[in-house]
């Protein structure tokens, strides 16, 4: 495909000092681009660095070695062309959902009224435009990851980074949810990175999935999800070579083999 | 959530208690034989403070004690804020500060009254520094905590935003610290009046607490006790003041059952 490169991690490593002072290799040499509009997943183990690498692409921490590039320029702090967005929806409770979702904007220092006009479009767009002047606390979990999402697309970023976006909703909201997301994605040609642990949800959702190894986290496998239809996915949902791309994923993960990981929920990624 | 709101249960219980507790004030004290000059009972009180109002200018007194806890108050509320809010945003400042900071909580603050007397004389401000120097320390503390314990991936969306270290405090960390700011606020409400009185205790010849040493002096127990009650109504006041401020200012909360704990 012969398209712009968003967002490009180039030999990616990042170390940390664990809670004994020890170094520890949550990345190692992680190389991966995606391309404009493209939608890639990021899928392997608890703890390998999944969210580490996430964090890296938003400017939050500088890599011990490579560079992330985003639109072609290295990343040397939180920049305007990156969003993200994760499993806790972040709304403050002391603000309405229209006052969150203009969090972005506002903090750019865009004036009032274009800020208020985008996030009452947004709302729109997702249905919560009657809830607008609500606080967080009044909407359902579904509902304020839908307002979570407005806020990260109100700041018109080029590249959304999404981190288990959708884990802590019940699987018939997070059906939704990926709909959602998957036609807003498609519609205003956005790229993205998605972290999950949930396969269907990769491949449902994806054009390509990433599988990363156990830590050091690697890349181990990348796969294209060739299948039609990247904006609805419950449609590809009932597509059964979906199934064939998640037993696939299953082999790769070893996961039937029993093991379970020795990391756990260290690094919650 | 009717219209009308309800009362909750056991507000009847209550009530009918606070009817029993003055009728065992009134006619407990003579059924049990105790004299007058250790529990006067109600009506002796209450006719302490006709008299009181009459001729002690209680009025005058109570006001006195009201602005100096209000000054206090406020005071050593803003000072523990500022100083918590900073302590919050800066790490290495707590760890250089704070041995000094917990060495002047344990000392026992009520002992700093006389020498105050001695620096300012018998005026309201050395009672005003008692107040503001017990006020000071649950406000800190409490804003510390709140500070030191925001999500740290709300600041990172801040961050990923760009938001400037002025910004994160305006927009995140000052807003979700108040619920804890008030937390302080209230406990603070009710140490004002105790630091307020021992100053007055001390030296001078104005406010509640010195008509409550001069009533002791002359063995005028209703005295003592019409002080008492006048000062517990100051700090009920003061209290009930933060709370219905609290309930106003975090409207955005979820309703609780917690809002008539005391605490």
């Amino acid at each position: 495909m012969a398209r712009a490169t968003r967002l490009e991690y180039r030999n990616v490593t990042m170390r940390f000092a664990d809670a004994a002072g020890r170094g520890v290799t949550a990345v190692a040499g992680v190389s991966l681009a995606v391309g404009d509009a493209e939608v890639v997943a990021l899928i392997g183990p608890s703890g390998c660095g999944k969210s580490t690498l996430l964090n890296i692409g938003a400017g939050l921490y500088a890599p011990s070695k490579g560079t992330a590039f985003v639109d072609g320029e290295p990343v040397e702090g939180p920049n305007a062309h990156v969003a993200f967005m994760l499993q806790k929806d972040l709304l403050l409770p002391w603000r309405t959902v229209v006052e969150n979702v203009m969090l972005g904007a506002e903090i750019h220092g865009q004036p009032r009224p274009q800020r208020r006009q985008r996030a009452q479009e947004l709302l729109d767009g997702f249905g919560l435009a009657e809830f607008a002047a609500r606080f967080p606390h009044q909407l359902s979990g579904g509902m304020r990851q839908r307002a979570a999402l407005a806020r990260t697309l109100a700041v018109d970023p080029s590249v959304l980074l999404l981190d288990e976006p959708f884990s802590a909703v019940d699987a018939q909201t997070r059906m939704v949810l990926q709909g959602d997301l998957a036609r807003t994605l498609t519609r205003a040609g956005k790229t993205a990175l998605l972290i999950t642990h949930d396969l269907t949800e990769a491949v449902t959702l994806a054009d390509r999935v990433f599988v990363m190894s156990a830590r050091p986290g690697r890349i181990v496998e990348e796969m294209t999800i060739d299948l039609p239809q990247r904006n609805d996915p419950l449609a590809r949902r009932r597509d059964p070579r979906v199934n064939d791309y998640v037993a696939r994923l299953m082999d790769r993960l070893h996961i039937g083999e029993g093991a379970l990981e020795p990391h756990g929920a260290e690094c919650g990624a | 959530m009717s219209a009308r709101p309800r009362l909750p249960p056991g507000t009847g219980a209550s009530l009918a208690l606070f009817v029993v507790f003055l009728a065992a004030w009134e006619w407990g004290p003579g059924l049990l034989g105790i004299p007058t000059y250790i529990i006067p009972s109600l009506s002796e009180v209450a006719r302490e403070a006709v008299r009181m109002w009459q001729l002690s200018h209680v009025l005058m007194h109570t006001g006195v004690t009201t602005g100096e806890v209000l000054a206090g108050f406020v005071l050593g509320s803003l000072l523990g804020a500022v100083i918590g809010y900073l302590l919050g945003m800066s790490p290495p400042t707590e760890v250089a500060l704070s041995p000094y900071i917990l060495a002047l909580q344990i000392a026992p603050k009520v002992a700093f009254a006389p020498l105050f007397i001695l620096w300012m004389g018998y005026s309201v401000y050395p009672k005003i520094l008692v107040a503001v120097l017990i006020v000071f320390f649950p406000v800190m503390v409490n804003v510390l905590t709140a500070i030191r314990t925001v999500d740290p991936d709300l600041i990172n969306l801040a961050r990923s935003f760009k938001a400037t270290r002025a910004q994160i405090f305006w927009k995140i960390e000052f807003p979700a610290s108040i619920p804890a700011l008030f937390a302080g606020l209230r406990i603070a409400s009710t140490l004002a009046v105790v630091g307020v009185v021992v100053g007055e205790f001390v030296g001078g010849n104005l406010g509640l607490g010195f008509l409550l040493t001069f009533g002791e002096g002359q063995a005028n127990t209703p005295m003592v006790f019409v002080s008492i009650v006048l000062l517990t109504v100051i700090g009920g006041v003061a209290y009930l003041a933060v709370v219905l401020t609290e309930q106003r200012v975090l409207h955005y909360l979820p309703a609780r059952n917690t809002d008539r704990r005391v605490g």
